[in-house]
């Protein structure tokens, strides 16, 4: 954490009355006025970026894990579409991607009839179902790679141990390997989670309306430029802030 | 060939991936020479901002060091996206601002040049940060013995520090050379006529999203196949002479 000794030197308090003054010239010469009428749909965005982060880290950890144990310990047949999908994932533009899901798979949908009939279509028209998936597989892509490292660094020693005492494979894999795979990757998962952040706002380009998508409003609304974007720095920063915090809380509560 | 196409009803994609015109594979191609041209542009430029970076953290005064610790901490948690934006509209207002100063009129930036600085200062917050990282990886007596001999910095840094630290960069500068190809599509929604922008193009006239999409990530993929290639040949060059990691290791 941060220690008030460090930051009471000389040359860093100059460096933070810069900063505050620059902050404060920001606050008077900058125009701010459009804020009260932006603030309630700008909250509305923020919700929607926590919300969508908070989705797809989930869903695309689980993910990871199957694909994960799929390349460490698979057979052929497991492992090598494993292996194929993480390459593709990310030797492929995450934009890219988003595109592909929402503008192909959301023009073929339409020519399918039962898909037009389903219960499922009044989701499928809409663009956040196509946003969530394509971060989910990305952040799968880029897990699977990570877990497959994690499974393979487990101690042998004490899977064997587990199965020498007669544990059934499920426990043994629920009890022992997943979570010393999990701890072994923990600060890794961190800095992940912080680069599936700095991917949400592209699923602004498929109208999700986003904290990224609002501040584009603003500023063709209004013509500000800086000001909405300057804002919106801010907000990822302390939401990458709070994302370090957690993982380093989480990190000093597993035992080493 | 033909006939191989026809029966795998792939016929009307080849014919919209032609390279000439009634075909987009030439703007395809178009788009990918962009791309490249401002990756290894972005590249570069982030690897000599990197290189100052991790020199200024590990040897600068007090007040670089901060500084340089702002830079790095911004960059890295503000999206990519973002942070074009930002850069990409300080720059235009900074350069037309000079250029107004000076007497001359408005600027137009190419599109290759803009995408080249602003993911070339993403890319240095990154570079700054592995080769901060290669340099310390160096055994001190190295730099030091350098030094004790009376060895120019400048020339300590292209003789000693450089080559030394190559086989401890190589792995992290590959992996940003790979970020800096796929952080190009995000220039698509800034209007550069890259791959990205191009596939979609393509793609929304003729209504085959499919095809094109699924061409141009091919296109990325075989090019960030063959940079693996490439960068394990360098990693392989940067190793010579040390022992091998495989043998020496656990």
């Amino acid at each position: 954490m941060i220690h008030w000794r460090d930051l009471m030197q000389p040359h860093r308090i100059v460096l933070m009355l810069l900063f505050a003054a620059l902050v404060l010239w920001c606050a008077i010469s900058l125009r701010w006025d459009w804020i009260p009428q932006y603030a309630p749909l700008a909250l509305e965005g923020l919700w929607r970026t926590v919300w969508i982060l908070v989705v797809t880290t989930v869903l695309g950890f689980m993910l990871a894990i199957p694909l994960g144990l799929a390349q460490a310990v698979g057979p052929w047949y497991l492992s090598i579409p494993a292996r194929t999908f993480c390459t593709v994932i990310r030797g492929t533009p995450l934009l890219l991607q988003i595109w592909l899901l929402y503008y192909g798979l959301g023009s073929l949908f339409p020519q399918i009839p039962w898909i037009r009939s389903s219960e499922l279509w009044p989701y499928l028209r809409q663009a956040w179902p196509y946003a969530v998936l394509a971060l989910t597989l990305s952040y799968a892509g880029y897990e699977g790679e990570v877990m497959r490292g994690a499974f393979a660094s487990v101690n042998k020693g004490q899977l064997e141990a587990a199965s020498a005492f007669g544990m059934p494979r499920l426990t043994r894999f629920r009890r022992i390997w997943l979570p010393q795979a999990i701890r072994n990757v923990l600060p890794t998962l961190g800095g992940e989670t912080i680069l599936q952040l700095k991917a949400t706002p592209l699923v602004a380009t498929i109208t999700v309306v986003e904290i990224y998508a609002v501040s584009s409003r603003v500023r063709s609304d209004t013509f500000i430029v800086y000001e909405p974007l300057l804002l919106l720095a801010i907000f990822y920063m302390s939401i990458a802030g709070l994302i370090t915090l957690a993982f380093r809380q989480i990190e000093k509560r597993v035992p080493r | 060939m033909d006939a191989i196409l026809e029966t795998l009803g792939l016929a009307q994609s080849a014919e919209l991936l032609a390279f000439s015109p009634p075909g987009w594979g030439g703007n395809l191609l178009r788009g990918l020479a962009n791309s490249m041209k401002i990756a290894s542009g972005a590249f570069g430029m982030g690897l000599l901002i990197g290189l100052f970076g991790a020199y200024g953290k590990l040897y600068g005064g007090v007040v670089v060091r901060d500084l340089l610790a702002i830079y790095t901490t911004v960059i890295r948690a503000v999206p990519e996206l973002v942070l074009i934006l930002i850069l990409y509209y300080v720059g235009t207002d900074l350069l037309n601002k000079a250029s107004l100063a000076m007497g001359y009129g408005r600027v137009e930036i190419s599109g290759v040049v803009a995408g080249i600085w602003v993911l070339g200062i993403v890319q240095g917050a990154y570079a700054t940060e592995v080769l901060r990282g290669a340099i310390q990886a160096v055994p001190a007596g190295q730099i030091e013995a350098a030094r004790a001999f009376g060895m120019p910095p400048l020339t300590l840094m292209r003789r000693v520090t450089i080559p030394a630290m190559m086989s401890f960069a190589v792995p992290g500068l590959a992996n940003l050379w790979l970020i800096a190809t796929k952080d190009t599509a995000l220039l698509a929604i800034v209007g550069f006529s890259e791959l990205t922008l191009e596939t979609r193009q393509a793609a929304s006239s003729t209504r085959a999203y499919f095809t094109f999409f699924l061409a141009a990530g091919a296109l990325y993929l075989i090019v960030t196949l063959l940079s693996g290639v490439v960068f394990g040949r360098v990693e392989k060059w940067a190793r010579r002479g040390q022992p091998s990691l495989r043998e020496g290791g656990r």
